[in-house]
């Protein structure tokens, strides 16, 4: 005779250790706080459609938060509902908001946004929402030192800076040799 | 044809927009022009053009007109451009589109190239959006810069090969050779990444589980390096030497340690050092300490680590820092099967946290709570629990009403304690109950079989102060259909019986019938619970015949031939229901999956075999529901039809 489940054991079921669950960011979204995106990368393929849409669920999500409120919420239904979390921070006119599957380490990612934030402070000097409007390439450049392919490379602020001025002075270079038209975009 | 515009000019532009309309009117003039520039072929400006484009993709404008481009940008000479191509490929492609195929061997090309930095983004595209058709051909590539001494390389390269592995795992023995070293190098960065991929390995196969087992001792030693080192300014993150880094090691001691003794006995002492030295004032510490806790819960550890690791989950409860609450009640969720007693001697802290105001806090609570009932604490823990049911959000009721039920139907010290329990959920969040509830309470109630004058009771005066709670009414109706005659009579033992007359009865079912807050569903329920009354009270009602809702319609005529033309088979067929068998597939936990009609799930599902019987005789079987075809004319109708009707 099949027993009845225990109360929370239906519940308690998806929070089991998966063992073949990977360890991944599904995306990471930046928005203001009226919901534009300033900044949009998803490690999963969905279609154009539904990345806005998305963004849109997760600004709903987030922006009714209160201030004093765990920074932990489950996933809106279009990214997978319970079985990812919404990770955010909000500073001053911008959310940092990162999408991750359920056995990801909350406290970790937290401390990854920290880390993300100081390192773009440092690269643009004060960083402010202009700057993430008016150079978002650069700020996709940042990131992809920091996560790759949904899973964290580097950490450490100083590396990732030194990374990225490289390859910036690289770019500065080949305006010089190639004669080309000024890239700064 | 002047110059395209930079980006920096188009986001300028569009930020003068003032309204939507203006805004996609400006994006359309800026993509004919893009798209012309393309058209012509232009190297100098391909660049800038993608930039914009990319920017005009994330606001929500199409743009897969420029994924060729960013091949083409792909190809070029130019860092610059690759920069670009590489986040334009991204960003745009993915493996649905055939174009993507073609970045291949520009990939390749790029993987060899003689500066680290194009190597690097040809590693990163790969590593995000490589398909499994493109990761088989550039594996062997991959593992070629696993093995490079160039640590910006080797660590990409370590992601890059995960990311392989997920998409083609027999890929996995291939890397096997190059992960030999991985470990003693100094660069964090490789270490971290050389962590995440021996995990996805391990993760992913039994085998590279054992074999690399023996590397515990080496990742205690790097784990007790970075806890007992000094000061190291290039790692450090709030006074803790670069906690990314243990948290990781100690994930993959969790994976590795898991059902060997060996290995947990082996980290025992550092995970206890870890527990007990950890600065807990930041967040980056209690991710360690989190981190800890979760793996001594994982492995097989002894008794005094268990205790500790729990005390240090009891800690988190009481702390200011919502986030730390929220993590600890997350963990003890996933602890609470194991170590039940442990987590119970924490049981009044969680309870308090259902009266937190973070939402996310009291679900974590909530679904706490329901794994601590048991035998010994349930009255207490039902009266939070419902106390909390009255005064939550709405977004929880559900949930929280069929946690009560469960809870109930399992621990219940009383019967009568069990129906005034489902009486309260009933009363208090009614509409949110679950559909599936009503079936499974109603076999509940039949089976209560000394309670049935008391349930009637109570549900009838619910019933007359509130209708417009479907679920209850539904209930409600069953009951006073079936025990109608307990209620009129008077028969009720447990509290004082009230005086009903049959016709105050029917005018109430009447009531639900014409209300306008009752569901078709609901319709059914009492148009048949007045059916069932016509055996139990001796004056007869009259039958709604003509209503719009084609069941009810149905319903009701067939009712009506059976008072008119039938009426000598009435009394049996309208028997009272026996008592309900629960087998294993319909217990409270199956979703009964109808076409809308709630019923209860014990009938089987499967069409019951058609019993053909002389006109005058019926029968009744109690656990199979039968058809009966009588005249073969009339009655004709679909089985489940008529089975939705004898056991409602």
């Amino acid at each position: 005779m099949a027993r009845v489940e225990t109360c929370g054991s239906r519940l308690l079921r998806r929070l089991r250790f998966p063992i073949d669950q990977s360890i991944m960011i599904k995306a990471i979204l930046i928005f203001n706080n009226h919901g534009k995106p300033r900044l949009s990368k998803f490690y999963e393929h969905y279609n154009e459609d539904t990345e806005q849409q998305i963004i849109r669920e997760t600004f709903h999500l987030v922006s009714k938060r209160d201030e004093n409120v765990c920074n932990f919420l489950e996933g809106g239904m279009l990214i997978g509902g319970s079985e990812n979390r919404l990770i955010y921070r909000h500073y001053a006119t911008l959310y940092f908001v990162f999408c991750v599957d359920s056995s990801e380490s909350e406290l970790g990612i937290l401390d990854l946004i920290q880390v993300f934030v100081e390192t773009l402070d440092k690269c643009f000097e004060n960083v402010c929402e202009l700057d993430l409007i008016f150079h978002v390439d650069k700020v996709h450049n940042i990131l992809a030192e920091m996560v790759m392919g949904g899973m964290v490379l580097e950490t450490n602020m100083n590396e990732i800076i030194i990374q990225v001025d490289a390859q910036n002075k690289m770019e500065k270079s080949e305006t010089f040799i190639f004669q080309s038209p000024r890239q700064d975009r | 044809m002047p110059a395209p515009i930079r980006l920096r000019e188009l986001i300028r532009t569009i930020r003068t927009a003032r309204t939507q309309a203006e805004e996609r009117e400006m994006i359309q003039k800026e993509c004919a022009a893009i798209r012309s520039s393309f058209r012509e072929e232009d190297n100098t400006y391909r660049c800038r053009n993608v930039a914009k484009l990319l920017y005009m993709h994330m606001l929500g404008y199409p743009a897969h007109f420029g994924q060729l481009e960013c091949l083409k940008l792909i190809a070029s000479q130019k860092f610059t451009d690759k920069r670009i191509g590489y986040l334009g490929a991204m960003l745009l492609l993915d493996e649905r589109q055939d174009v993507h195929l073609l970045m291949t061997n520009c990939i390749k090309n790029d993987l060899n190239h003689s500066t680290q930095y194009v190597q690097g983004l040809a590693l990163c595209t790969l590593g995000c959006m490589g398909s499994s058709e493109m990761c088989r051909d550039l594996a062997g590539e991959v593992e070629k810069l696993l093995k490079t001494s160039n640590s910006y390389l080797r660590k990409k390269a370590a992601l890059c090969a995960v990311h392989v592995i997920r998409k083609v795992p027999e890929l996995m023995e291939m890397f096997l050779p190059a992960t030999k070293n991985l470990l003693s190098e100094k660069n964090h960065g490789v270490l971290h990444t050389s962590v995440v991929l021996l995990t996805e390995m391990c993760e992913r196969s039994p085998d590279m589980l054992l074999h690399f087992r023996k590397l515990v001792p080496q990742l205690v030693r790097i784990l007790k390096n970075l806890i007992m080192s000094g000061y190291s300014p290039e790692h450090d993150v709030s006074g803790i030497s670069d906690p990314f880094l243990q948290v990781r090691i100690l994930r993959l001691l969790r994976i590795l340690g898991r059902s060997d003794d060996d290995s947990s006995e082996a980290m025992n002492d550092i995970l206890a050092q870890v527990a007990t030295n950890t600065e807990t004032s930041k967040n980056v510490g209690n991710a360690i300490l989190y981190e800890t806790v979760l793996t001594i819960m994982d492995i097989k550890s002894e008794s005094g680590l268990r205790v500790l690791a729990i005390n240090i989950l009891g800690r988190f409860l009481l702390n200011n820092d919502k986030n730390i609450r929220y993590v600890a009640l997350t963990s003890l969720l996933k602890t609470v099967q194991t170590d039940h007693n442990a987590v119970q001697r924490h049981r009044s802290t969680i309870v308090d946290c259902l009266k937190d105001l973070d939402v996310s806090i009291k679900r974590r609570a909530m679904e706490l709570s329901f794994a601590l009932v048991n035998g010994n604490n349930i009255r207490g823990m039902m009266k939070e629990l419902l106390y909390f049911l009255d005064s939550c959000d709405p977004e929880f009721k559900a949930d929280c009403a069929s946690g009560v039920f469960l809870a109930a139907e399992k621990y219940a010290p009383s019967k009568r304690w069990h129906i005034d329990t489902i009486m309260r959920v009933l009363t208090t969040a009614g509409s949110y109950v679950r559909d599936d509830s009503v079936p499974n309470l109603i076999q509940l109630i039949t089976n209560s079989v000394e309670m049935h004058a008391y349930t009637v009771q109570r549900l009838y005066k619910a019933l007359l102060d509130d209708i417009s709670q479907q679920p209850l009414v539904q209930v409600s109706s069953w009951c006073i259909g079936e025990y109608g005659d307990l209620l009129v009579s008077g028969q009720c033992e447990e509290e004082e019986p009230i005086q009903v007359t049959e016709d105050e009865v029917l005018d109430v079912l009447e009531g639900l019938l014409v209300s306008n807050l009752s569901t078709p569903v609901t319709r059914g329920y009492s148009l048949t619970a007045i059916m069932k009354l016509s055996t139990r009270f001796s004056s007869v009602v009259s039958i709604y015949g003509s209503s719009i809702d084609v069941e009810l319609q149905q319903r009701a005529v067939e009712y009506n031939a059976l008072f008119k033309k039938y009426d000598h088979m009435r009394p049996a067929l309208l028997e009272r229901m026996p008592i309900m068998e629960k087998t294993a597939s319909n217990g409270p936990t199956e979703i009964v999956q109808t076409n809308g009609e709630t019923e209860p799930s014990v009938p089987d599902t499967k069409h019951p075999p058609l019993v053909t019987q002389p006109a005058n005789q019926v029968t009744a079987r109690s656990h199979d529901i039968s058809v009966f075809t009588i005249d073969g004319s009339f009655f004709v109708t679909d089985d489940v039809l008529l089975n939705q009707w004898f056991n409602i």
